[in-house]
């Protein structure tokens, strides 16, 4: 394996995958039905001292 | 399907997701440098220190040189100018660690190796200003008079051998005599040493303290090898195996 | 666990100590074995202090929460804040007066400044770290610390790693790795102490009453977990002898230096950014009472960030004889974490929108959003200065350490702080620190601070860069390297100002806080009180 061969992975199916699970990560955190989850994780932190 | 609810709620796939994700990237990048045949140039010339040699890089790393000196010269007109042809990998393969450095407090000191006399080197240890007035180095009078530890450098060679570095059984017995033959100490030495080490091994007194070894003798002796080893006349640079 | 059993496993631990002190092969080795031979005493004493009211100790300890132990940390926190700040002076000063090296083995530069990097990286930042973990992962999961008082063991033993890795440096024990640079059996020693805090804070998770963890443990626990394998990773090594001090690293050049600056640059992804996040999720929205402002938006940000930020460390090699596959890869990284980065930082900075106006009021919040505005702000740098142009300028100038700075004065700084003035009444019983104005002393004196040493030291890089490249018409270098030194005098001496400013200000928290332990109260004017409202 050179430069080369690595290079050209990166560029393609190594980027298509990394943006897929990037676009995924996103579309899974905002899908709807997760916000009230959320409101109540978000307020933990403010139930005691 | 794995829900990230689940992952929020279960503290050991947290940890082992996680632990997943901070891998990718040391794996693509650190273990390819193994592998791939061109990381390193083929150089003629790179040899393993000499125990005296060593014993002086020993003295730079402990001083902490390395947070004001880099190793390494960039691929750059003024610096190839300033301070010679840029620095290759295949010079620093020995190096256990490198010490490429990372802030040019004071100049780079890849290619030092012959710029200076012995002379210059111990006068500007001992107090730089004396020959650089703008220096803001630290003086290192106490290192010309400080005994260089010689004893266990057998063992030295040995455990950079059991590592990788290529000392031959003869050169991790004939360490101590050496370093003393490359210091100056035992003439009859330098020829044994040549031919472990190569016709081009500096020995002589470099800290100019007669007969006793100093830790300046170590790490002027360091200083004045440091970046002479490849001989830049047989090497192509832009040959294809040379590309990087 | 059970007296007998710790005071055998003590005393095994001392005669340990005892025996490698006697082996030494160098009296470098020796003092650290007596060092961790008095330690051993130190514990022993303690624990025989402790045992005849055995049981009245354990019914003070037997509250809710173990808080004994973050109280210590608090503490130390400030003492080694302190510390690290005054040998960053004196080394700051030692450039722009080099007389002040005097010249002796242990005072140099060269020895002074890994003790300097050290003692705020790992025993200011570490200390805060593990404290305000032990105080963040029991609030948020309703649970006390796990496995009893081996929290106490990673307090203590973290110590000593400090006291070893501090030693070593004046005397000379290093083995040259930037931010890593303790020797063998020290690293041995923190992998020890490293696990041991892995499972004080993974099992307090376990044990938790809240079904959802809090994403503040996230950060905490991406970070414990990613340094243990950083650190592993990068200091494998071969002693000379298991009685010596000295050993060579595994790894050799090129393959070193990607392993040396992927754990460097960890160190500050993981350590001095994911850590102090956890810090900043829990730590913001408590101080301003309101939840954090889009708790979806702070998982996005926990998963890019660790998953971009371990690639970035080849950016401190640019135009090196690193392969160019592996820069650019570095540079590419760098600048996509750009975007998690300000993400993070909106998340922060919008936790008080509708309450801004505490700003005003409170001297604590303001001082945590400014450690975030300028979390932002080297999170801008920091992918401008990967670009490999810019970095052909900026590379091994003084541009460097002020990006570290403004990243280590202002947001790892300003948020340790903010977090402490939030700790420290809460863990002693106080209604309110001894006084707030002097929060906004503390403030002001460390804003300006960071401002002369940031501007200093962007001026004296960019010049430093464009002098060692600056050609005359008929084509020679202009300046000699000596004369690029000269130049740089009247910035070292700002800097130090700078510096010498913020420690100030960190005198003015220690003080603060130690009036507050003694409980008392300064009667003064509330801060963003108008003065006509005195009366």
């Amino acid at each position: 394996m050179d430069y080369e061969t690595l290079r050209h992975f990166a560029d393609t199916w190594g980027l298509v995958f990394l943006v897929t699970i990037f676009l995924s990560v996103i579309a899974w955190v905002f899908r709807p039905g997760a916000g009230r989850v959320y409101e109540e994780s978000a307020r933990i932190p403010l139930k005691e001292d | 399907m794995i829900k990230h609810d689940k992952i929020e709620r279960n503290a050991t796939l947290l940890l082992v997701l996680s632990l997943l994700v901070v891998t990718i990237g040391g794996l693509v990048e650190i273990a390819p440098l193994y592998y791939i045949e061109n990381t390193i140039e083929k150089v003629k010339g790179v040899r393993p220190y000499t125990p005296l040699e060593l014993a002086g890089r020993n003295i730079y790393i402990r001083e902490g040189c390395y947070v004001c000196h880099s190793q390494m010269v960039r691929p750059f007109r003024d610096e190839v100018e300033r301070y010679g042809h840029y620095s290759l990998a295949a010079e620093s393969m020995y190096d256990h660690p490198f010490q490429w450095g990372s802030k040019r407090t004071g100049p780079d000191l890849a290619r030092v190796g012959g710029k200076y006399s012995d002379d210059w080197h111990v006068g500007h240890l001992k107090d730089p200003r004396a020959l650089v007035p703008e220096s803001v180095m630290p003086g290192y009078s106490f290192m010309a008079s400080a005994e260089l530890r010689t004893d266990d450098i057998a063992a030295h060679l040995k455990a950079n051998s059991m590592i990788g570095v290529p000392y031959s059984e003869d050169m991790v017995a004939n360490a101590l005599a050496d370093l003393k033959a490359q210091a100056g100490a035992d003439e009859d030495g330098v020829e044994g040493l040549r031919a472990r080490y190569g016709e081009r091994t500096l020995a002589r007194d470099f800290g100019g303290n007669g007969k006793k070894i100093t830790e300046m003798d170590a790490l002027v002796a360091y200083l004045q090898m440091l970046g002479t080893l490849v001989d830049f006349s047989a090497y192509k640079s832009d040959a294809p195996e040379n590309l990087r | 666990m059970i007296p007998a059993a710790k005071m055998i496993a003590l005393a095994i631990a001392a005669l340990f100590a005892l025996v490698l002190a006697a082996k030494a092969t160098d009296s470098l080795f020796a003092v650290h074995a007596w060092i961790a031979f008095l330690f051993c005493l130190g514990a022993i004493a303690i624990t025989l202090k402790v045992m005849p009211m055995g049981k009245a100790a354990k019914a003070g300890e037997q509250g809710k929460y173990l808080d004994s132990v973050i109280k210590a940390g608090t503490i130390a926190t400030v003492f080694w804040g302190v510390t690290g700040l005054l040998v960053g002076v004196v080394i700051a000063l030692q450039l722009s007066y080099p007389a002040l090296n005097l010249d002796l083995p242990w005072t140099t530069f060269g020895r002074l400044r890994p003790l300097h990097t050290s003692a705020v990286i790992f025993a200011f930042g570490g200390n805060a770290l593990i404290a305000t973990s032990f105080y963040v992962v029991q609030r948020t999961t309703g649970a006390r610390l796990a496995l009893g008082n081996t929290a106490w063991f990673v307090f203590w033993g973290y110590q000593l790693f400090i006291v070893l890795a501090a030693t070593g440096y004046v005397l000379g024990v290093t083995q040259s790795k930037e931010y890593a640079e303790p020797e063998w059996y020290v690293d041995l020693w923190l992998t020890v102490v490293w696990v041991a805090y892995l499972a004080v804070f993974l099992g307090t998770l376990y044990k938790r009453k809240e079904p959802h963890i809090y994403v503040a443990n996230w950060f905490y626990l991406s970070f414990i977990v990613t340094v243990a394998m950083l650190h592993v990773v990068n200091n494998l090594s071969l002693p000379v002898s298991v009685f010596g001090a000295k050993s060579y690293i595994l790894w050799s050049g090129v393959q070193d230096a990607l392993t040396q600056w992927w754990y460097g640059h960890n160190a500050v992804g993981f350590f001095l950014t994911a850590g102090f996040l956890g810090m900043m999720y829990y730590f913001v929205p408590k101080r301003v009472g309101r939840p954090v402002y889009s708790y979806r938006l702070s998982i996005v940000h926990f998963w890019t960030l660790i998953f971009l930020y371990i690639w970035a460390g080849p950016h401190h090699l640019h135009y090196t004889a690193l392969p160019d596959w592996a820069q650019t890869l570095g540079m590419v990284f760098s600048i996509m974490l750009w975007m998690p980065s300000w993400g993070g930082m909106i998340n922060g900075l919008m936790t008080l929108s509708g309450a801004w106006d505490k700003m005003r009021t409170d001297p604590i919040i303001r001082m945590m959003v400014l450690a975030i505005a300028f979390y932002g702000m080297s999170t801008f740098e920091g992918p401008m200065m990967s670009i490999k142009s810019v970095n052909s300028l900026s590379h091994y100038t003084d541009w460097t350490i002020g990006h570290v700075h403004s990243g280590a004065l202002g947001w790892v700084g300003m948020i340790s702080f903010g977090a402490v003035y939030f700790l420290v009444p809460k863990l002693w019983g106080r209604k309110e620190l001894y006084s707030l104005r002097l929060v906004n002393w503390h403030f002001w004196l460390a804003t300006l601070g960071i401002v002369f040493y940031a501007s200093a030291m962007w001026v004296s890089g960019i010049m430093q860069g464009l002098m060692w490249r600056e050609y005359s018409e008929l084509g020679f270098l202009v300046y000699s390297f000596a004369e690029s030194v000269e130049r740089m005098h009247p910035f070292y001496v700002i800097r130090a100002a700078g510096g010498l400013l913020y420690l100030t200000g960190a005198l003015v928290m220690a003080y603060n806080v130690w009036r507050t332990i003694l409980g008392h109260e300064r009667s003064e004017r509330p801060v963003g009180m108008p003065a006509a409202a005195r009366t």
